[in-house]
Order: C-alpha cells, then sequence, then structure tokens
C-alpha cells in the first residue's frame, strides 16, 4: 500500500487536517540510525472508543469515502512499526487534539524508505484552509553533529503572497530543496 | 543548490511576478485539482501533482493553480486530477500517473485538446446517491 515514511507523514498531518486542526506541528529527525517523527495537532480529537476504532484496519468514519469503509492510517503506521521493531504511541484527548509519535530504527530491513522529503512537506503545506503549522526536520551528519532546519507555514505565505499559483509553489519546492541539501 | 533564506525567496517571488507582468498572461487561469485520497496516493496521486508543479515551474506557467483535494470516491478510476481552464470543457481524467501528467499539460493546458483516453466522465457520481 505505503511505500514511504513520507506516505505515512502526510497522511497523519492529512488527519489532523481533516480533523479541523489549525495548528499542526510536525518533526522529523534521524538520528543514530534511529527515525522519529511527530505530529501535534489542536483538531477535534477523539474519545478512548474513538482512538480503539482508529486503529482497526477496518474501520473509517464513512464521512469521507462514499465507496469505503476501510481507513487506512493508524493501522499501517502500527503495522509498518512493528514489522521493524519500533514504536508507537497516540494520544488523544477530545476537543483538545491529537498526538502521534513513532520511531524505529531506519537500516532495519523492514524499515520503509525515507521517500521525498521535499515533496512531502510542500504537500503538508498547501491543503486547503488557513491552518498554521510548524515543521522541524533534523539529521545526523557524518562527524555525529545535528542540523536542522525548521518552516513556518505563515512565513513561507506571507513571503510567497500566497502559496496558490505554481509559481509559488515551484519556488517552494527550491526552498525545501535547498534546506534539505543543508542538512543532507 | 546555496541554502536560501526566506528573504531570497521573497525576492525571487518579486522577480517571478515581475516577469509575469511584463508577459500580461491576463488572468486567465487554470485549476488543476489533485485527488489525494488514500486511493489516489497509492495509486501515484503525488507523483502526478509533483508533475504538474514541475512543469508548470519551469514552463513559467504561474497561471496555473495546483491544489489538492480529498478523496473523491472514485477509487477504480485513481489517480483523479480535475483540469478548469476559459476554452476548454470543465475535464475529470481518471488514471493520470506521473506520464499521463505531462501528457495533460502538453495536450489540454497548451495544446488546447482533450487527453481522450483518459477522460472519465462522472458515471459513478449517480450510483453514488442511490
Ligand atoms: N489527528 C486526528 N484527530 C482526530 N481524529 C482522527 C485523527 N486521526 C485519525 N482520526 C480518526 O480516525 C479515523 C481513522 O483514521 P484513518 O487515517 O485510519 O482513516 P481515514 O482518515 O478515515 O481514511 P484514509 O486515511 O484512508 O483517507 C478517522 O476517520 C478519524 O475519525
Ligand atoms: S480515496 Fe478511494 S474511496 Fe476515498
Ligand atoms: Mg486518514
Amino acid at each position: 500500500m505505503h511505500a514511504s515514511l513520507a506516505d505515512i507523514l502526510s497522511d497523519l498531518v492529512q488527519n489532523s487536517i481533516e480533523a479541523g486542526a489549525t495548528f499542526v506541528q510536525v518533526e522529523l529527525t534521524e538520528e543514530d540510525s534511529q527515525v522519529f517523527f511527530r505530529i501535534q495537532d489542536n483538531g477535534c480529537g477523539m474519545d478512548e472508543e474513538t482512538l480503539r476504532r482508529a486503529e482497526d484496519p477496518f474501520w473509517s468514519d464513512g464521512k469521507k469515502h462514499p465507496g469505503r469503509r476501510v481507513g487506512l492510517g493508524i493501522p499501517f503506521l502500527r503495522q509498518t512499526a512493528e514489522q521493524c521493531e519500533g514504536q508507537v504511541e497516540i494520544h488523544s484527548v477530545l476537543g483538545k487534539g491529537t498526538e502521534v509519535k513513532a520511531q524505529w530504527p531506519q537500516n532495519h530491513l523492514d524499515a520503509p524508505p525515507l521517500g521525498d522529503i521535499v515533496l512531502l512537506w510542500v504537500l503538508c503545506l498547501t491543503f486547503e484552509g488557513g491552518y498554521g503549522m510548524n515543521i522541524r526536520r533534523t539529521r545526523q551528519g557524518g562527524q555525529g553533529t545535528s542540523q536542522s532546519y525548521a518552516i513556518d507555514r505563515v512565513e513561507v505565505s506571507e513571503a510567497l503572497g500566497g502559496l496558490d499559483d505554481a509559481g509559488a509553489l515551484g519556488l517552494l519546492r527550491e526552498y525545501i530543496t535547498s534546506l534539505e541539501e543543508e542538512i543532507g | 543548490m546555496a541554502k536560501m533564506t526566506l528573504e531570497s525567496l521573497r525576492k525571487l517571488r518579486v522577480e517571478q511576478k515581475e516577469a509575469i507582468e511584463r508577459r500580461d498572461t491576463g488572468d486567465k487561469s487554470i485549476h488543476i485539482i489533485v485527488g489525494m485520497g488514500t486511493c489516489g496516493i497509492a495509486a501515484g496521486a503525488k507523483e502526478a501533482l509533483n508533475v504538474f508543479l514541475g512543469e508548470a515551474y519551469t514552463r513559467k506557467m504561474t497561471n496555473v493553480v495546483v491544489k489538492q483535494t480529498g478523496c473523491m470516491g472514485l477509487c477504480h478510476a485513481e489517480p483523479t486530477v480535475e483540469v478548469k481552464m476559459d476554452g476548454m470543457p470543465d475535464t475529470l481524467y481518471g488514471k493520470v500517473d506521473a506520464d499521463v501528467a505531462k501528457k495533460i499539460v502538453e495536450q489540454h493546458l497548451l495544446g488546447g485538446k482533450l487527453v481522450n483516453e483518459h477522460v472519465f466522465d462522472y458515471p459513478a457520481r449517480d450510483i453514488h446517491k442511490e
């Protein structure tokens, strides 16, 4: 189904946006051959029952996919983490928001590839609506020192005068590519 | 590539806008809406979207608006892409992978001709209403 970590992450961020979040914090860190990520939103949150069902691969709240009742985001994350001996933690409070954290060894045979991180951030930043988002990306270099960059949706949107037309998105892609190369 | 700052990003955007004004493409904007439901993504919607962004940028077609939307309820035809522009009927394309996306840019956006093999005409919508 999903091929990369970028796919899993964009799915989870999409969940946050769909939950009506007005602010989403996204973190992605590669360190000591572990990959770690965290998505925190202030969306509608889930009560225990909903969270339990969200873990079920054969359940989706039925509002979205007229053709199917199967959600894949969270169960797929669990399955991926399990198959490469990693961990997932989900905290959610109804009416407050949700936090999803996961970690696994990057060099595990069954670990998914990282995927296209530049495209991932472009996608995360261009969902419809006026939400805020802060992205923090950290990577350990060859000498063991970590480098990181941050992207703030309000800031880039302001610099580009909106994130609508392909001209702005093209420049956004160039911008993120340069940040990603810098820590590469 | 040298590291870009928010300042350089802002500057590039100003230059880009000036270039557009000189060419005066008017406000005939083209809208491309890519269905990014789970099925769409699994079937390659991200790659298609990336092609639209790349092509529009390198061809300096800055009057193009590229948007992602959620599930369109058309699993079997994913990835789906809707194209709206002056002088052409609003068109829904199905099974748009990276190659088809490129074809849509060249044929539909620039050539004013539908990519017939991939035009999808909403029969599923009526079925869902039942
Ligand atoms: N961040 C979140 N905040 C609130 N509810 C959430 C969040 N993430 C998931 N959920 C709930 O869990 C359900 C299952 O999520 P999941 O991503 O597995 O499927 P889906 O979003 O319904 O469909 P798909 O991701 O396949 O398009 C969602 O329908 C939603 O009700
Ligand atoms: S993405 Fe296929 S039915 Fe929603
Ligand atoms: Mg989801």
